[in-house]
């Protein structure tokens, strides 16, 4: 079963003047459709403005289409019965890691989405713990969340959407604030959790580096899917990627010249090592 | 200045005030207010006096740290001594020109003065002892039953914790700021108040743009997680009152018996006054 379905998505932002006319329509995304299947990784990438956060908002029910329909796990976003289990089991991580911490200790942070669905106490404790620790953050529990660094914010961000145990988390450009090691943190946490405890994870980024251990990639231009495929299928056309002002990461495109040049090696190399087996391979 | 203000500050010490229920804390502070309030005794105040130094001991909070409180509101002290010293009417003790010191004077002067310490000292100590968060909750639980006259008593709280959280963000975004703004140029420290203010305009613009948009983040944020007010929400850290809270209910209300009878009977003392 498919974990999210967006068919012919369009969403317009609209611009008002003081009269209440329509000043001017922003088409943000413009004939959409996904599927996402249960316990995939997928990456959205796009340059500024392509509309790909205004579409991970459409999978957490805080946007609604202007058309089309999104489903989140069978439920339509558009009808308001939905809402609330919507959110439960599509968590959202957002960009700014201080704006999104509540409370003043982390544990408490943590229990604040399990308080909002009514868990009983001895529950919130249970679920706080174990989510701390499926990402590595329990031995700051006490702390407060000012002391932590960006990354281990971040982690106690997805730790919160952890507890109200989510199928799904959309995490919209995570690491767009972060140092390196950071963002390093960040994306092998969501890694463990795709893997370990099976959620559908959506990655939203301009990284491209963190994109090549996803299942599916989809690249977004102008409010409109442009490409799609596996990593490898994407970084193989690297002259498109380029078009759509996307960084394409250093070995792939030191990779592509090579094979341009008539080196004979693979396409859509994604990492150091492989390529260094490749040119083996090629003395061999 | 402002680092001198201690009131509102938490004192990370274990102790049993510490330990206690917000609620017992903020009842207690309430009753010793009032106790000061209502008794201007001589016998009645080395009651209040006692029990005052007993909770800080047990506090365990510094005796310096607490009277550091004070220096916040030394201008208000010394006003409000002077005034009463010179200005109440009364048996006349001492005349120096055209100001006179009387017998009423000295008094009300000498317990206006510890009142006004008193109610410092006490309600500082309830958040040397209290965290931000026991605070909130003791409050929106003491406060639950005004729910009913349509009080938005958990919106309350919420706000408070909040703003609790961001306070140090705040701060250091001011900074950043500030930096931002001199480097650019901007004066923060000549001319004379008119140009001081006019100077903090760059400030404070930037600043409020950013906290509306931190707002509007937080807010969707919150929602994202499902929060839709207090209706329906449980507690991760539901407050029970223990043993140990009811009896300090217990030795609160006798100290306030206490003081009402000594301040009925004080009559029947051996007359002291100044």
């Amino acid at each position: 079963m498919e974990m999210i379905k967006v068919e012919d998505l369009a969403f317009e932002y609209i611009r008002r003047n003081e009269e209440g006319d329509v000043e001017s329509i922003n088409r943000a995304i413009d004939g959409v459709s996904l599927d996402v299947k249960k316990g995939d990784f997928i990456a959205i990438i796009g340059a500024n403005g392509s509309g790909k956060s205004t579409l991970a908002k459409h999978i957490n029910a805080i946007l609604y289409p202007s058309e089309g329909t999104v489903w989140v796990n069978g439920m339509n976003t558009l009808k308001e019965e939905n809402l609330w289990e919507i959110r439960r089991s599509a968590g959202m991580v957002f960009q700014n890691p201080d704006n999104q911490i509540i409370a003043t200790v982390v544990e408490e942070d943590v229990g604040f989405g399990p308080e909002n669905l009514g868990v009983p106490t001895d529950e919130i404790w249970e679920r706080v713990e174990k989510s701390l620790k499926a990402v590595g953050m329990l031995e700051y529990r006490n702390q407060s969340p000012n002391k932590l660094s960006g990354g281990q914010k971040q982690r106690v961000a997805i730790a919160g959407i952890m507890a109200m145990k989510p199928e799904c988390i959309v995490l919209d450009e995570p690491t767009a604030m972060l140092d390196p090691d950071g963002r390093k943190e960040v994306i092998s946490t969501v890694r463990l959790l795709n893997q370990h405890e099976k959620i559908t994870v959506l990655l939203i980024t301009h990284h491209m580096d963190e994109v090549i251990n996803a299942d599916k990639v989809f690249v977004m231009e102008h409010g409109k899917i442009v490409m799609q495929g596996s990593p490898r299928e994407i970084f193989s056309r690297i002259p498109e990627i380029k078009k759509y002002r996307l960084d394409v990461p250093q070995v792939t495109e030191l990779a592509y010249e090579l094979r341009n040049a008539g080196v004979d090696i693979p396409e859509g190399i994604l990492s150091a090592d492989e390529l260094v087996q490749a040119l083996e391979n090629l003395g061999a | 200045m402002i680092r001198d203000i201690t009131i509102g500050q938490y004192y990370p010490v274990d102790s049993i005030l510490h330990r206690m229920d917000p609620r017992l804390k903020l009842n207690g502070t309430l009753l010793f207010i009032i106790s000061i309030f209502l008794f201007d005794t001589f016998y009645g105040y080395i009651a209040i006096t006692m029990f005052m130094i007993s909770i800080i001991k047990l506090s365990k909070v510094p005796f310096k740290f607490i009277l550091r409180g004070l220096k916040a509101i030394v201008v208000i002290l010394i006003f409000t001594m002077t005034f009463n010293l010179f200005l109440t009417q009364g048996d006349i003790l001492i005349r120096l020109g055209f100001l006179k010191i009387t017998k009423q004077g000295l008094h009300s002067s000498i317990f206006m003065g510890l009142r006004l310490s008193y109610l410092i000292l006490g309600s500082s100590l309830m958040t040397f002892t209290t965290t931000p968060n026991q605070l909130t909750d003791g409050l929106e639980r003491l406060l639950w039953p005004l729910r009913r006259i349509k009080v938005p008593v958990h919106e309350i709280a919420m706000m408070m914790s909040i703003a609790l959280r961001f306070i140090p963000i705040l701060l250091e975004e001011t900074d950043k700021i500030m930096k931002a703004q001199m480097a650019r140029g901007a004066d923060f420290e000549s001319g004379g108040v008119v140009k001081r203010a006019k100077g903090l305009v760059p400030l404070l613009v930037p600043l409020f743009v950013s906290a509306f948009r931190r707002a509007n983040d937080l807010a969707m944020a919150m929602e994202a997680r499902c929060y839709r007010g207090g209706e329906g929400r449980t507690k991760m850290k539901p407050l029970h009152y223990s043993r140990r809270d009811m009896v300090a209910y217990i030795i609160l209300l006798s100290y306030f018996a206490l003081v009402i009878i000594i301040s009925i009977y004080e009559k029947y003392l051996p007359y002291f006054s100044l």
